[in-house]
């Protein structure tokens, strides 16, 4: 149990996104208003980019921004790793951003043009609709 | 100017796009043409890059002069140089057809669905050409984001409803496969798939490892449609326009094909996807049961354009068990039924185009001697439907041969009545199709009873652009199935046996 205990509190930022995306599962599969399933999506995905973010991090470590950086002696130091936390899955988040904002609107404008048909977001009463045509 | 091809096939549609966007402002009649031009930019360098694969071996492209651990690099092989020729010819000669159904189904949206068409291809011919992880799943979602939009202009009642349930799984699909290659990132320290392939065999043991692979192997599952994960394919696929199905449905299923294959050869390497993971049983039973199931479903239509989107379904059935089976013959199935299955889809799709166009139905039932008014369309649809069946002169055959050698090899006697059952129903597919459309019980009475005899012999075909494409792709089917030998021998046997060594 103490093992367990311990696994979770030293690993605590891949539990947390797990719960997330879970969250934002649940939502998708079982909520009937089509906004309630979107806001799950971005839910889902926002997990995802915490957890890249997550891994970058170190401890005592600063931003990776060189002080002195050209020239004088400083520069000629040997720069240690350790120190800087490390930028490239920041990077590589705000592509996934910007990818999971293009997805919500896109899905956005889907639901308007449904709502514009249908007059309703029930995901069931949609369906009935569907049917009767 | 020579060395920037493998840049150049993604950049022309993708300036294009931009071009059209401007342009619909301006001159909506200038539209069209730009992206012809784009496409056919991606058409020529395509052919350029083909031959520099044949002439020299592999081609690096190091974007931005960065060299690769750092930099994204564009690797192009003997496996994606062939996808890059079908995608960006099927691209351009689907936009050829097209001209009319646009104006046709949505005629004061053409700039739009130029600029999404153009973005959809930049987004697929950026899939098979980058060498980089992270890239790829970007790319995926510039292909996916194109994709749900253009689904979404089809039949008001429908489509948008199908669209959105699309978006739900493939942001599914696309949010697995990025787990996965973070995953690899924390084990490797890196997203060049080059790379992570050397660094990954020092650290094979490691659960992370197989985590990043099944996560990134499920979520590519989902965007291709394999069977549990194929619910959203149907009604996407059948509410669309059809010049957006046409282009939708052989590509994107078939391109996420290849990004599996991708994966296990390249990045994850023979060894460790078949030696040690030992799952590939029941992939291949998974595949098996996507076949039988694909081919029942779609045997259960009673609408042409449902009974193509279980088709496709079972299709994908043949490439993900051929690709497991573990063995070259296997492998080289799958590559050449990307291809083949690529053509003989398309050559569907555009038939059921040309019925659309000039029909504006598509049960099966109200096909009613069709064969009568557009002869030339039937006989495509005869001719893509036997290779869908895998009769010899045409393409279908000979992947499924291979497969059958594949198969018969491992000893996967379960995937192997999987391949025979599904010919045997795909012929009563078409056979169905076919003789609703020749012999039409309802003509012959009136004929007899001298009633509405002359109605049936008006010749009402497709216009000359859709049939002419039909003709290009209908020959293309039977020409890929005489020179399959050579393209299995220089092409694809040199990629799969150094994939599989």
């Amino acid at each position: 149990m103490p093992d367990l205990l311990n696994e979770i509190v030293h690993k605590y930022n891949y539990w947390l996104y797990i719960i997330l995306m879970m969250i934002g599962l649940y939502a998708m599969i079982s909520k009937n208003n089509l906004i309630k399933k979107l806001v799950g999506m971005n839910i889902f995905q926002t997990a995802i980019i915490l957890f890249f973010i997550s891994i970058g991090y170190k401890e005592d470590a600063t931003i990776p921004i060189i002080v002195s950086g050209h020239g004088g002696d400083a520069a000629h130091q040997a720069i240690q790793a350790a120190n800087y936390i490390n930028p490239l899955p920041h990077v590589l988040m705000l592509t996934a951003i910007v990818v999971s904002v293009a997805t919500l609107g896109v899905a956005l404008a889907l639901v308007v043009m449904i709502y514009q048909r249908y007059q309703t977001l029930e995901e069931d009463e949609i369906r009935m609709r569907v049917k009767q045509l | 100017m020579n060395a920037n091809y493998p840049a150049l096939i993604v950049l022309s549609p993708l300036l294009a796009a931009f071009l059209v966007a401007a342009l619909d402002w301006v001159d909506r009649r200038w539209c069209y043409p730009v992206a012809l031009i784009g496409l056919g930019g991606a058409v020529y360098s395509s052919g350029h890059l083909f031959f520099q694969v044949m002439r020299s071996g592999t081609i690096a492209y190091q974007l931005g002069g960065w060299p690769p651990p750092m930099g994204i690099e564009l690797r192009i092989d003997f496996l994606n140089v062939l996808l890059l020729i079908l995608v960006s010819l099927v691209a351009l000669v689907n936009m050829v057809a097209s001209k009319k159904s646009i104006h046709q189904e949505m005629p004061i949206k053409e700039g739009t669905f130029c600029t999404i068409y153009l973005l959809f291809v930049t987004g697929l011919l950026g899939v098979l050409v980058t060498g980089d992880l992270f890239n790829l799943y970007v790319l995926l979602e510039i292909t996916s984001l194109a994709s749900y939009a253009l689904l979404a202009m089809g039949n008001p009642d429908r489509a948008p409803l199908a669209s959105l349930n699309y978006v739900y799984l493939g942001v599914i699909g696309a949010s697995f496969y990025l787990l996965g290659v973070g995953y690899l990132y924390i084990m490797t320290g890196s997203l060049n798939m080059l790379d992570v392939a050397s660094l990954l065999p020092q650290i094979s043991g490691s659960t992370a490892v197989s985590v990043a692979f099944i996560f990134c192997l499920v979520g590519v599952w989902i965007k291709m449609g394999l069977f549990p994960l194929h619910t959203w394919l149907p009604n996407a696929y059948s509410y669309a326009p059809v010049a957006a199905n046409r282009v939708i449905a052989p590509l994107m299923t078939k391109v996420m094909v290849y990004v599996m294959i991708r994966l296990m050869l390249t990045v994850f390497g023979f060894h460790y996807v078949f030696e040690q993971l030992d799952v590939q049983n029941w992939i291949v039973g998974l595949g098996s049961v996507a076949i039988i199931a694909g081919a029942l479903m779609a045997l259960a239509q009673t609408d042409l354009k449902k009974m193509l989107a279980y088709i496709i379904v079972c299709e994908i059935g043949y490439m993900v068990g051929g690709a497991w089976v573990g063995n070259v013959q296997g492998m080289v199935g799958a590559v050449l039924h990307i291809i083949n299955d690529g053509l003989m889809t398309f050559a569907l799709f555009l038939v059921l185009g040309n019925i659309v166009y000039v029909q504006g139905k598509t049960k099966i039932s109200e096909l009613d001697g069709i064969f009568a008014s557009m002869p030339w369309t039937m006989a495509g649809f005869v001719l893509a439907g036997l290779s869908i069946i895998g009769v010899p002169p045409t393409c279908g055959f000979f992947s499924k041969w291979y497969l059958l050698l594949g198969g018969i090899q491992a000893g996967a006697w379960f995937f192997v009545i999987a391949l025979v059952f599904s010919s045997l129903i795909s012929a009563i597919l078409v056979f169905r199709v076919v003789e609703t459309a020749f012999f039409s019980s309802a003509q012959e009475v009136h004929g007899h009873h001298g009633g509405h005899a002359g109605h049936v012999a008006i010749l009402q075909e497709a216009p000359i652009t859709m049939l002419a494409s039909l003709g290009i792709v209908g020959i293309g089917l039977i020409a890929v199935g005489i020179w399959s030998g050579s393209i299995v021998q220089q092409v694809i046997l040199p990629f799969v046996q150094q994939g599989m060594s």
